[in-house]
């Protein structure tokens, strides 16, 4: 059985390249087998596949699911009533949303490396936090969405929370403006979803031609540009803009998937996203399913050893990538970091999930 | 009052239990513990006993006995 102390008393970003290998090549060998006897289709689909049982596999070797999957099957591996919360996403293209199944061990460690996480970028003290986002998503307590879950995970990082929108998403300014005269000069944190942040906050700022001072804030968005793409909005015009109307210089964006929650990877000062002990991300050529070289883009792969409750420990995701190194960023982290350039086409996905019909 | 009477009123409130549930709860262990309820819970005993707890320690916090630990590390003793 996997040592999970082990895990948690590493740093997140110090295990280099060669240890990552071995460490990966075990937890998830260890996962999928766990898995395999837990959770029928996962078993099944494994089955047709035909991936050996009780072999070792390196980390590239891994079965993955196409992260639509999580949509047609219901893919648990605890008994129902050991199911602490349901979390729905509907981050993936079409209409049906997936299902992620948390025990409290599972919810446990995925907090705990967001903790972690988010430590290593703004330190343990815990921060007043102003969430965009209107607290009427987290509405029911036991069944969520991506939206509330990314919102519940960050509130540990909180001293105090202020919503900055209200139930109808409109922004509260005088809440907003209340919340930040309380904590003057001191280091706050601000989170939301990209699009909400960009939509609903810059927008309306703009609109009321109103800014703020903020020049010890850290905003924190994750989401994806997928919805801000479409009003051609770079990731670099984003954070100018932002800046511009609230004095913010420290922006970090995020991926993640909400079939792997807490597990993120942050966007460093230099601008690239990072896998820490918690993830790893490889990229595929959408031709052969073939490992990519650095630098070269591909569809992203991802990693995690902290899925228990459910098989999301090595998923096929629906975007593109290009990883650009490994333990040598400017920032001084190790692990992996990459950028992500977008959704891969339509005709791609047919073609990822057509792999799993057999 | 003293700290344990303190301590056991606020999980009595935020987490909607009774006195005699108190020893053993987990976090997470019940549904009102989850964690919107662990940070309100934190957040009041943060103003009662005039402390900042830091995050790594709001993940420690994970039981009833647990939280008296932690509560120590701040010169709290329940
Ligand atoms: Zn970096």
């Amino acid at each position: 059985m996997m040592d999970y102390k082990d895990i948690f008393k590493r740093k997140p970003y110090f295990t280099e390249k060669a240890e990552k290998e071995t460490l990966y090549g075990e937890w998830l060998t260890e996962l999928t087998e766990y898995h395999r006897e837990r959770c029928t289709p996962y078993g099944k689909l494994l089955k047709n596949l035909k991936v050996p049982q009780y072999q070792h596999m390196r980390e590239e070797e891994i079965p993955m699911l196409p992260i639509g999957l999580f949509k047609d099957f219901d893919l648990v591996s605890i008994p129902e009533q050991t199911v602490f919360k349901t979390m729905t996403s509907s981050g993936t293209s079409g209409q049906k949303v997936s299902r992620i199944y948390l025990d409290t061990e599972t919810a446990d460690y995925q907090q705990r490396a967001l903790v972690a996480i988010g430590g290593d970028f703004w330190g343990d003290a815990r921060l007043p936090l102003l969430v965009i986002d209107s607290p009427r998503v987290l509405k029911d307590r036991n069944l969520f969405s991506a939206r509330g879950a990314g919102i519940l995970g960050f509130s540990i990082f909180s001293s105090r929370i202020c919503y900055g929108l209200d139930k109808d998403m409109n922004l509260d300014l005088e809440g907003i403006e209340l919340f930040l005269n309380r904590y003057q000069g001191e280091t706050i944190l601000i989170f939301g979803f990209t699009y909400i942040i960009w939509n609903y906050f810059y927008q309306a700022l703009k609109r009321l031609g109103q800014s703020f001072h903020l020049p010890k804030g850290i905003l924190v968005h994750g989401g994806g540009f997928k919805k801000l793409t479409d009003q051609s909005v770079s990731s670099e015009e984003f954070k100018e803009r932002i800046t511009e109307v609230t004095g913010i210089n420290r922006i970090h964006n995020y991926y993640g998937m909400a079939e792997q929650t807490g597990s993120i990877y942050m966007e460093c000062p230099f601008g690239h996203l990072h896998a820490s002990i918690y993830s790893d991300i490889i990229t595929r050529r959408a031709k052969d399913f073939k490992v990519c070289s650095y630098g070269e883009k591909g569809i992203i792969q991802v990693f995690s050893p902290l899925a228990f409750s459910y098989p999301g420990h090595s998923i096929l995701t629906e975007d593109e990538g290009v990883i650009l190194g490994e333990d040598d960023c400017p920032c001084g982290r190790k692990g992996k970091y990459f950028r992500v350039l977008g959704r891969i086409q339509q005709a791609e996905i047919r073609g990822c999930s057509d792999t799993y019909d057999g | 009052m003293t700290n344990l009477e303190i301590y056991n009123r606020m999980f009595i409130r935020d987490l909607r239990v009774k006195e005699e549930d108190l020893p053993g709860l987990k976090y997470r262990g019940i549904r009102t513990w989850d964690s919107l309820g662990h940070m309100d819970l934190i957040a009041d005993l943060e103003e009662k006993y005039d402390i900042h707890i830091s995050t790594s320690d709001v993940m420690n916090f994970s039981s009833y006995e647990k939280g008296m630990e932690v509560l120590a590390k701040y010169g709290v003793i329940i």
